[in-house]
């Protein structure tokens, strides 16, 4: 896994800081083009993967990259599903149910359709994830996809829940069916790797929060701190500027300080701030 | 039930799920096949055979009133989602059985745990703007897009509409910054696509002391990614705006010393507003709530924040809001309708002109 991550929150007007920030970028980025733009810009400082949710603007990106093999030959996705919106969007207007039956994949839609529905009359959870993560990853056909993300919302309702059986599910359909490292995105760092031990899914790949004064890390800093010494998991940062209450110098000097991280995820809507985070990796971490 | 609710408090240290009822059969067995939960279709069945010490309800809000007393009966105490109930009668009974009861009430209005806006209450507490003139509470966001929908929010007799399911937060911030108004006027429960509720809500509020505040909710509006509830209060020595996320101050030259702020602008972030809390799912908001029920429940302290009480007073603003909007224009453009010459008024030193 390379040290640095593109991630996409910025392109989806996503700003834990301020809604006026968030509301100017979903603007400039309503065009595909000035996606690509920036995608670009960190593709050529050597920044060649992109974690991304299933958005469905993300899905014309994939069609830009899988049309240019050559401009984008180590062009890598990490996807992460579901695109919690659209789900929760559906299941306010027509109920849980009903939401599955939405989004059940176009492609082989008799069989999508036998296998969910029996699923669904077996009460089978198995047939239903299996189901809804090959419909989120048929955008991605014939790309590079090494490492498939469950995002926090859903990894952490299914942890509250105690619905443990969901994520041997999720990882063993991403390895058989994709040949893909599952990945669990959490807020809840500790607990989930309490859960993850139990189940015997072994050095998992691990994304949260990470920085410097603790924002948004479930279960405090010093747990987080405990569990990076003490567990064996591959851990992913993200959040490392704490969307910008950090200066990018100390957070990039401090997360490069913790132990056992293996990589950080960053979104940046500008060429200059894309190479000034990759110039501090390589100044504060210079393993890469 | 609502499943974020469960996730929450069955993520919680303190707090042993010893039962959960639902009115879908199917939900409750993929939970019970899946996580070993004890599940019920009908609650009072549940209450029968089950021993309790606290009761959560998430349903659609034409269910709270039975549920609850069927709990405070029972000698439980409750957290029940927003509205209490949808007259402010019952809630005001409900809150009279809870108070003779000596039981913990609770009810879900997440933002008074948002941090950006206990920082508003802060700042009002100490008088930071001056005299509050006047506030305008707004929420927007994306929930009923087209015309047909088939879930109990759509339907008024359900307690749906965007008056009771959106306009409920905007309005609980009022009251907990100005208190119960003295009346309201101009209200429109207009509809974007429902068909059998409304789906905005504009209103005039009156408070005393010359406090006038404006409501104006939409919650057909793709244009926000998700919910987004504002307040902009303004007040003789400066102004207030937050959401969520932040708090903008402006703060004029006549403004107290406030620690902290300093004349002119002032932005606060989340990322210094909020704390950690044990389990994260939709917001800090939401888990802080729940964790905050659970300690009074534990240290049985009954008078608070969100209690029954206070949120009967939100209610009786949506029942205001209801009937003022039956009543349309109060100044109609007829013929019986005629200006009078504006008179210009005498300043203290000035003659008229």
């Amino acid at each position: 896994m390379d040290r640095l991550l593109f991630g996409d929150n910025q392109f989806f007007g996503v700003n834990h800081m301020s809604e006026e920030k968030a509301r100017a970028q979903a603007m400039r980025f309503q065009d595909l083009d000035a996606v690509m733009a920036v995608l670009d810009n960190a593709y050529d400082a050597g920044i060649t993967t992109f974690m991304c949710t299933t958005h469905e603007r993300i899905e014309k990106v994939a069609d830009r990259v899988r049309s240019n093999p050559e401009r984008y030959a180590d062009f890598t996705f990490f996807p992460g599903m579901p695109y919690a919106h659209k789900y929760a969007d559906a299941v306010t207007e027509s109920g849980m149910l009903g939401a599955v039956r939405k989004f059940l994949p176009e492609e082989g839609i008799m069989n999508a359709m036998l296998r969910g529905g029996a699923s669904l009359a077996r009460k089978d959870i198995e047939g239903l994830i299996t189901l809804l993560v090959d419909a989120e990853m048929t955008m991605f056909r014939d790309l590079k996809t090494p490492v498939i993300w469950l995002q926090n919302v859903v990894v952490d309702l299914l942890l509250g829940l105690g619905f443990d059986d969901a994520f041997t599910i999720f990882a063993n359909h991403v390895k058989k069916r994709y040949n893909a490292e599952p990945g669990y995105i959490t807020m809840n760092l500790p607990m989930l790797l309490g859960t993850l031990d139990r189940l015997g899914i072994e050095n998992p790949i691990i994304c949260s929060n990470i920085n410097k004064i603790g924002f948004r890390m479930s279960g405090g800093i010093e747990g987080y701190r405990e569990v990076l010494e003490s567990h064996r998991f591959r851990a992913v940062a993200m959040s490392v500027f704490a969307s910008g209450a950090i200066p990018a110098r100390e957070a990039i000097e401090w997360i490069s300080e913790q132990p056992n991280i293996e990589a950080i995820v960053f979104g940046a809507s500008s060429k200059a701030n894309i190479v000034s985070t990759k110039q501090l990796m390589d100044e504060f971490d210079p393993r890469q | 039930m609502g499943l974020s609710h469960l996730a929450m408090i069955n993520a919680h240290p303190d707090v042993k799920v010893d039962a959960v009822v639902d009115s879908t059969g199917y939900i409750l067995d993929v939970l019970s096949k899946y996580t070993g939960l004890r599940t019920f279709t009908d609650y009072e069945t549940m209450l029968e055979k089950v021993e309790l010490d606290a009761l959560l309800i998430a349903t659609p809000t034409r269910f709270h009133g039975p549920m609850v007393k069927a709990a405070l009966d029972k000698g439980l105490n409750v957290f029940c989602e927003k509205p209490l109930t949808l007259t402010s009668k019952e809630s005001k009974e409900l809150a009279a059985l809870a108070e003779s009861k000596g039981l913990v009430t609770q009810v879900g209005y997440h933002n008074r745990f948002v941090g950006a806006f206990r920082e508003v209450k802060a700042l009002l507490e100490t008088g930071a703007i001056g005299r509050v003139t006047h506030i305008l509470a707004e929420a927007y966001g994306p929930v009923v897009l087209k015309s047909k929908g088939s879930t109990w929010r759509s339907q008024r007799t359900e307690g749906g509409g965007c008056l009771y399911d959106y306009a409920a937060h905007p309005v609980d911030l009022l009251s907990w910054y100005v208190g119960a108004p003295v009346g309201v006027g101009g209200t429109i429960l207009g509809s974007v696509f429902s068909e059998n509720t409304e789906d905005e809500v504009f209103s005039t509020l009156y408070y005393p002391d010359n406090v006038s505040a404006q409501l104006s909710v939409n919650w057909s509006d793709e244009s926000y990614r998700k919910m987004t509830t504002q307040i902009t209060i303004s007040g003789t020595a400066g102004r207030i705006r937050a959401d969520r996320q932040e708090v903008q101050v402006f703060l004029r030259d006549s403004a107290p010393k406030v620690e902290g702020y300093e004349k002119g602008w002032n932005v606060k972030y989340t990322t210094e507003l909020t704390e950690n809390v044990w389990f994260y799912l939709r917001g800090e908001e939401y888990s802080a709530q729940l964790d905050h029920f659970v300690k009074r429940v534990e240290n049985h302290e009954l008078d608070d924040i969100n209690s029954f009480a206070s949120a009967s007073t939100t209610d009786r603003v949506l029942e205001l809001l209801t009937i003022d909007a039956e009543s349309g224009p109060a100044t109609r453009d007829d013929e019986s309708v005629v200006a009078e010459r504006p008179t210009a008024k005498r300043g203290l030193f000035g003659r008229r002109s």
